[in-house]
């Protein structure tokens, strides 16, 4: 109905792509898509956790490759799948966009052994370093952030990856197999080390 | 038809201008450097708290005044674990130091009159504010006459609605405390629409949570008003796996609307709420009204027949009085419900408008985005969620975006929905206060 009131003016006026501008959906900017995340990931994307992870400073093709598995069920979710089924993939690269430009946030104070943190970092710096540069907080890299971030969080993923409801890829598979026949525990030595959030 | 109307209006001006007009109807009317940018917010909940941080975030030459009748401020949200013991007041409770750090001037008064011709708000203490922009959030008011012989003094000294998390949350806590075991806690939920529709089921399961572990003999019974209620499907699943529900041991029983649920009448005297067929005496009983905008609005000529205000879904502008948005609760803005994060949502869609309005820009294309958490029992939290765009003129929901948790059971993810919801709190508390 409303459409066909519409053409009728565009007919008089032939003026169909300012009408077309009205009706049809502009994309939202960066910011307003972004901002929208800051209810749960915090504002620009720095969480105080325990769970919910960071954006802020995240390597854009990870955000966008993150949000992708998420809309496709490839990534297992609680609730992001739901929340990522709202947007383009165009809507995506825009909020990556804004969170890079983010400074990384590394929450202070989480639990941590310190024993074991420090085991942690040598087995970062032995099976994980190359790929995750800077304990993992190097946007460059184009994976997700590691020291500092949510430490629940931290667990979860190894879990994931662990019971394999996460996929790795080939290298990240062999180096993590590699890793826990060496050291069965060396994932909880890892989440210290993380979530000690210093170098 | 009045979108028919609107597209008419805006058409005929576009075209009577000839080319020019073109970027002038998008943008506003009033491209003008340096002009007044002062805006007032009333109400320092969730939106207004939210409106006013991210208003400076963006233009940080806005002058932003907050005018707030407490100092303090309670959530609503979690407030339900305050009832089972999970929480204390103090987790819950925020002030306005974080705002006035970002140059918001913070005002603890309660405004009495807004003057939409002249633009200018006047507080109780008999001061006055001029504005560009006023935001009204002043979250919701109650129709006690909902439920015969029930009032506001009989919610702060009796029968608490427990609505606005505060004094009354202490008082619902404190007689959850020393009731019998054996006894009956009543809860009796409003008619749609209401401040946070899962609400008063989490409610009564962290209730019943408390009760199973302190007084296993008592029972929560729900009289609602209504023949279902949010998160149906999981609630009554999760009743069934922590407290029974459906048994004759059940710790919970909710009773619909025409079997006997709709509370008509309380006396108070004999702790009786008196319905259609029955009458219930409770040991406890948390009558949550039926409810309306806040009460500035409903003074201010802000709401319609409903008793909610109609807004401009892309502004939060009233459709009644220029220049004031009503955003939050108080605020028609469904399909979106009545939520914390709903209010923090549309805060951060109006500011943007509001700056570009302020600065004579294009008003932006807006994105929306809702999440509750509910905590049925320890290790078992669900969410609802949804995207939301501007569409013709209205708020709608992204297709195929959204829902609930799924129904079956998967503990490694229904225990981590717990604690998203509490980094959820976490984090959108520090988002509106911090
Ligand atoms: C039990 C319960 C559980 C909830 N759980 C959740 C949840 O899990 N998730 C969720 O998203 N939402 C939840 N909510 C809903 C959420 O609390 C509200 O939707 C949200 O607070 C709305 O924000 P608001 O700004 O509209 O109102 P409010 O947050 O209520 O803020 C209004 C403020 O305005 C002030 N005010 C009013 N009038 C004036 C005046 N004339 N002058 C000055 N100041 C004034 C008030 O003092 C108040 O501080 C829950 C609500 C309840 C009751």
């Amino acid at each position: 109905m409303k459409r066909k009131v519409i053409l009728k003016y565009v007919v008089i006026a032939g003026a169909l792509i300012l009408i077309g501008q009205q009706t049809t959906l502009a994309t939202p900017t960066a910011k307003m898509l972004a901002y929208t995340c800051a209810g749960c990931h915090g504002t620009n994307g720095a969480s105080n956790g325990p769970a919910i992870p960071s954006l802020a400073g995240l390597s854009k093709p990870y955000l966008v490759e993150s949000m992708e598995s998420y809309k496709d069920g490839s990534r297992v979710s609680t609730i992001m799948d739901r929340i990522a089924k709202g947007y383009s993939k165009k809507e995506f690269e825009l909020m990556g966009d804004f969170f890079a430009k983010q400074k990384v946030h590394k929450i202070s104070k989480q639990k941590f052994n310190k024993a074991s943190a420090k085991a942690g970092k040598k087995l970062h710096n032995k099976y994980c370093k190359k790929c995750h540069e800077s304990g993992g907080t190097n946007p460059e890299d184009d994976a997700g952030q590691l020291l500092g971030n949510a430490r629940l969080y931290l667990e979860y993923t190894f879990e994931d990856l662990t019971d394999k409801s996460r996929s790795m890829d080939k290298k990240m598979t062999k180096k993590m197999k590699k890793m826990l026949k060496k050291d069965p525990k060396a994932s909880v030595k890892l989440i210290d080390y993380y979530s000690k959030g210093e170098k | 038809m009045s979108n028919n109307k609107h597209d008419r209006r805006n058409f005929l001006k576009i075209v009577g201008a000839g080319g020019i007009a073109t970027t002038v109807a998008l943008y506003t009317p009033f491209a003008i450097g340096g002009a007044s940018k002062k805006v007032i917010i009333i109400g320092g909940g969730m939106g207004g708290a939210t409106a006013a941080k991210y208003i400076k975030m963006m233009d940080s030459s806005v002058d932003v005044t907050l005018i707030e009748t407490n100092r303090d401020y309670f959530t609503c949200f979690t407030s339900n674990e305050v009832l089972s013991g999970h929480r204390k007041m103090s987790q819950i409770k925020f002030g306005y130091a974080g705002l006035e750090k970002h140059g918001i001037k913070v005002v603890i008064d309660t405004v009495s009159a807004i003057d939409a011709k002249g633009k200018t708000v006047k507080t109780k203490t008999g001061k006055s504010f001029a504005y560009d922009r006023c935001v009204v959030s002043p979250g919701v008011d109650f129709k006690y006459d909902s439920v015969e012989g029930y009032n506001s003094e009989v919610a702060y000294s009796k029968i608490p609605h427990a609505w606005k998390a505060g004094p009354q949350t202490v008082m619902l806590r404190q007689q959850l405390v020393s009731m019998k075991d054996g006894g009956t806690v009543i809860i009796a939920p409003p008619v749609n629409p209401f401040r946070c529709p899962p609400g008063p089921y989490e409610r009564a399961s962290q209730i019943a949570y408390y009760l199973k572990k302190n007084k296993p003999k008592s029972k929560v019974l729900i009289l609602d008003a209504k023949q279902r209620f949010s998160k149906f499907g999981l609630f009554t699943n999760g009743w069934k796996k922590h407290y029974g529900y459906g048994t004759e041991n059940s710790i919970i029983e909710w009773v619909a609307s025409d079997q006997g649920g709709l509370v008509e009448r309380v006396d108070v005297k004999n702790m009786t709420l008196h319905g259609e067929f029955d009458k219930h005496k409770g040991d406890v009983i948390n009558i949550i009204p039926a409810q309306t905008a806040g009460g500035i609005a409903l003074a201010t000529g802000l709401t319609d027949s409903s008793g909610w205000c109609p807004v401009q879904g892309n502004t939060f502008e009233s459709t009644i009085h220029k220049n004031i948005h009503v955003i939050g609760d108080a605020a028609i803005a469904s399909p979106m419900p009545k939520s914390g994060y709903a209010a923090n949502s549309e805060a951060k869609v109006c500011a943007a408008a509001i700056v570009a309005l302020l600065s004579g820009d294009k008003i932006p294309e807006p994105s929306y985005v809702n999440t509750c958490y509910s905590v049925i029992a320890p290790g078992d939290g669900v969410s609802v969620a949804m995207v939301y765009k501007y569409q013709n003129g209205k708020i709608v929901k992204v297709k195929g975006s959204g829902g609930l948790t799924p129904i079956e059971f998967n503990p490694k993810l229904r225990e981590r929905e717990v604690e998203y919801g509490y980094t959820w709190f976490n984090n959108i508390t520090n988002d509106a206060f911090g």
